[in-house]
């Protein structure tokens, strides 16, 4: 174990699959000479060269294709987008070639393609440079999207991520790079499609991921030591595939949920997650379902406004006292008249 | 079979809780006897048999509400449909109600079978649900719908405690036989080992118990039960101050539905005027020293303001009238003077009405006054006592309220605020001395009387408070 960055562990393991296997190879832009924008490429293109460290022209739609078309014939390209935001310009190579060239000619090439890109607001980006567009991908079969919230899940994740045939959408996210936790020295990758209980309890089930399942976590065990809460987090970890299995037994056995997103309401992630605890748990909740989610407005600039839009802690800590006392924990006062999702 | 229906027990009654179930299901039922207690808008009132038989089944449970006409309870009257020979507390689980009718069928090869072909037809006049009214559906989350099912509990007289009354797993845990934990703690319950029990053959199947079907058994729960457990303990409910949601009363209720209404459609304005009282009191300590000599019951000074105020009602008959409504183009002028006293009960705001109050004496009223008052505090007023006034008096003076502003009690057109009646500096002649003072706030409907004319009421009223022989002449 070592205690590290979440960029840390995205940088270690991205060279130490570089070293482990020569098909592996980066694109994106400004992650060579520059080292990326937030420097996760720190050193790479100096240890390994301009040929597996590649610099590309502003053109996403391009070195995607690239990418997919280096995929398809045996390399392991791992390319980044500088933000999310900027994917859509290669939403076309991204959803009607990655993802669909596998099923759509037979299985005759797979594409073994690892989308890196940071999501997530906070940052004063402004409106087309804070958003949580996860679900675009998330939408799409053929596509895979895992969103690690912790040190050691952006190692096995990446590791999981890399070593997959099926091209990945890889979230990170700009309010995770700085967090530190442990991460385990061996290279063992998470299985994709695996929700990981990170917190057990038995009073609620909170379930978010990415930025969201690192507030969960926070606000379980705060609420543990001011009001004596035991509630269960459940980090989601993969998109796509969805792991229903361990949302619904969480649900099962705590009889109420709260969904976090970091992405809008309407239609979001959460919106999935609520509709498959109401086809597997129906029968074992005592309290509908609450979500909580980002205002839906484009983000806004100005601070005061932006932290108003994104759920906060507050926003999250509402929404379980409302539903605790939906099901008879009278435990404390309800802050009423707090903007709820 | 007898259907019972909600009985229309006062004129503005629309729909009535069930307060008390006086007899239950497999009870016999002379005429006469008290059936349920029924909470309308007024009051908690008796409903007697009309017919004799054995009460068969309780369609409405307690604490819910039924329209006028609404069934709420079946009487075999040994007619038609029997009941089960066994007395049976119904489970009010859907599956239950659609299977009885196949149950009950084969007691009594007399009933007509076409009528039991279609079993999973319910009653006539029952929704699907079982429920006579489907408004009233009983309002319960997925989990404990689930555990009623499986352990075939009696949802009847269960109150839910959650959101819109929703009965939630904490409010059945007793039912469960289950050590009242912490919702969130909750005993995995597994279906009943000995199989699924036919839903509702006898007493045995629908008595819950603790009929061994619930484990308690969380596996994770390290902190479930006991004073040992170690681990963050959630405090008692009783030592955390936080918001709550109570039910609100039928009473209360119809206090929102009406206050509201006056408070928004009466162009109300106030009239306040101070009285010098200390010949009210002066005569009122005479005549209750005379009064207690002679054996009878004092009088109070609210007795003497009611005198008084139907004797200016009595002066000017324009104050006791009623609006029509816009639509109407009339206003009512009342020849009678029914005085309404505001009565603070525990259940809430009612008023009782003290009819032709001007044409009985101080003693009267008093006496009148206080029977009403009693009536009102055990919630046995008769629809006719609280219905018909055209004036209503509110007395706070007890509390030591200085002065305050009533609102109007529709159809009534005035309401009578009176505060405290204290001893002030008051200027007599030129000089400072100490006298009783009364203040009272007329509240007055704009639509159908004037500011002069609640002057010249109150100017009246004052007058006879300040030369109280005139109120007992």
């Amino acid at each position: 174990m070592t205690i590290m960055t979440y960029r840390q562990a995205l940088h270690d393991t991205l060279r130490a699959e570089m070293l482990r296997d020569d098909n592996v190879f980066l694109m994106g832009e400004e992650i060579g000479v520059f080292e990326g924008s937030y420097k996760i490429t720190a050193g790479l293109l100096k240890e390994f060269g301009e040929k597996r460290v590649r610099d590309t022209p502003i053109a996403e739609e391009g070195f995607a294709g690239a990418a997919i078309g280096a995929a398809m014939l045996g390399l392991r390209p791992v390319i980044e987008m500088m933000t999310i935001n900027f994917s859509m310009l290669a939403l076309d190579q991204i959803i009607n070639h990655a993802a669909k060239i596998y099923g759509m000619f037979g299985g005759q090439a797979s594409v073994p393609l690892v989308i890196r890109t940071p999501g997530g607001g906070g940052q004063q980006l402004g409106a087309t440079h804070s958003q949580n567009i996860e679900l675009f991908y998330a939408f799409v079969p053929g596509m895979k999207v895992v969103a690690p919230s912790s040190p050691a899940d952006a190692k096995a994740l990446l590791l999981a991520a890399i070593r997959d045939d099926d091209p990945v959408l890889f979230l990170e996210n700009l309010a995770l790079y700085n967090t530190k936790g442990e991460v385990p020295d061996d290279d063992t990758p998470a299985e994709i499609g695996r929700a990981a209980v990170t917190r057990p309890g038995k009073d609620l089930t909170l379930i978010g991921y990415s930025r969201m399942a690192h507030v969960a976590a926070e606000v379980a065990a705060s609420l543990a030591e001011t009001d004596g809460l035991d509630i269960e987090v459940v980090d989601l970890r993969s998109l796509r595939p969805l792991d229903r299995e361990t949302i619904v037994a969480s649900v099962r056995k705590t009889h109420a949920a709260v969904v976090l997103e970091d992405d809008w309401l309407t239609y979001g992630i959460g919106a999935e997650v609520a509709a498959s605890i109401s086809d597997g748990a129906f029968d074992y909740l005592d309290a509908p379902v609450r979500r909580v989610a980002m205002a839906e407005v484009p983000m806004p600039y100005s601070k005061t406004l932006e932290t108003a839009a994104l759920p906060s802690r507050d926003d999250v800590t509402v929404a379980i006292r409302q539903t605790l006392a939906a099901v008879g924990h009278r435990t404390a006062p309800l802050a009423l008249g707090v903007p709820q999702s | 079979m007898i259907e019972i229906k909600m009985p229309r027990l006062s004129d503005t009654m629309e729909e009535g809780a069930i307060s008390t179930w006086r007899k239950q299901p497999g009870d016999k039922v002379a005429v006469g006897d008290v059936l349920v207690e029924i909470e309308t808008d007024k009051a908690v009132m008796e409903y007697e048999a009309y017919q004799a038989g054995t009460l068969a089944e309780i369609l409405i449970p307690e604490g819910r509400n039924a329209d006028i006409g609404a069934p709420i309870a079946l009487l075999d009257d040994g007619a038609g449909r029997p009941a089960p020979a066994a007395p049976a507390a119904s489970p009010k689980t859907a599956a239950a109600e659609r299977s009885r009718p196949t149950l009950v069928a084969n007691t009594d090869s007399a009933a007509p079978a076409p009528a039991l072909a279609g079993s999973a037809s319910p009653r006539p006049g029952a929704s699907a649900d079982g429920h006579a009214n489907g408004a009233s559906r009983q309002i319960a989350s997925p989990l404990v719908r689930k555990l009623v099912r499986e352990n075939h509990l009696d949802l009847s007289r269960v109150t839910g405690s959650g959101p819109g009354g929703r009965i939630i797993r904490a409010d059945i845990a007793d039912l469960l036989g289950a050590p009242a934990a912490a919702p969130g703690s909750s005993p995995a319950v597994v279906p009943g080992a000995p199989a699924a029990t036919p839903t509702d053959v006898g007493p045995t199947a629908t008595v819950p118990a603790a009929s061994a079907v619930s484990v308690p058994a969380a596996p994770t729960a390290s902190a479930v039960s006991g004073p040992t457990a170690a681990g963050p303990v959630t405090p008692p409910a009783a030592e955390v101050r936080g918001s709550r949601e109570a039910p609100v009363s039928q009473v209360r209720r119809v206090i929102a539905r009406r206050l509201t209404a006056s408070a928004r459609d009466i162009p109300h304005f106030y009239v306040t005027a101070v009285a010098d009282a200390q010949a009210l009191m002066d005569l009122r300590s005479t005549l209750n020293a005379q009064l207690t000599e002679s054996g009878r019951v004092k009088i109070s000074v609210n007795d003497l303001l009611i005198r008084a105020c139907a004797l200016a009602l009595r002066e000017h008959p324009d104050v006791n009238v009623s609006y029509g409504g816009d639509d109407s183009g009339v206003m009512l002028i009342h020849d009678r003077i029914n005085i309404g006293v505001a009565v603070a009960a525990e259940s809430g705001l009612i008023v009782p009405v003290i009819t032709d109050a001007d044409a009985k004496t101080v003693t009267q009223l008093g006496a009148e006054a206080r029977k009403l008052v009693a009536l009102a505090a055990e919630r046995k007023l008769a629809p006719a006592q609280t219905s018909g006034g055209t004036f209503t008096i509110s007395n706070l003076g007890m509390f030591g309220v200085e002065h305050f502003t009533a609102i109007i009690n529709p159809p009534e057109s005035a309401i009578l605020a009176v505060g405290a009646t204290t001893r002030e500096p008051t200027v007599v002649g030129d000089a400072l001395e100490p006298r009783y003072r009364l203040r009272y706030t007329l509240s007055v409907d704009h639509r159908v009387i004037d500011g002069a004319l609640a002057a010249r009421f109150l100017h009246t009223l004052t007058g006879l408070v300040e030369n109280p022989w005139l109120i007992i002449a």
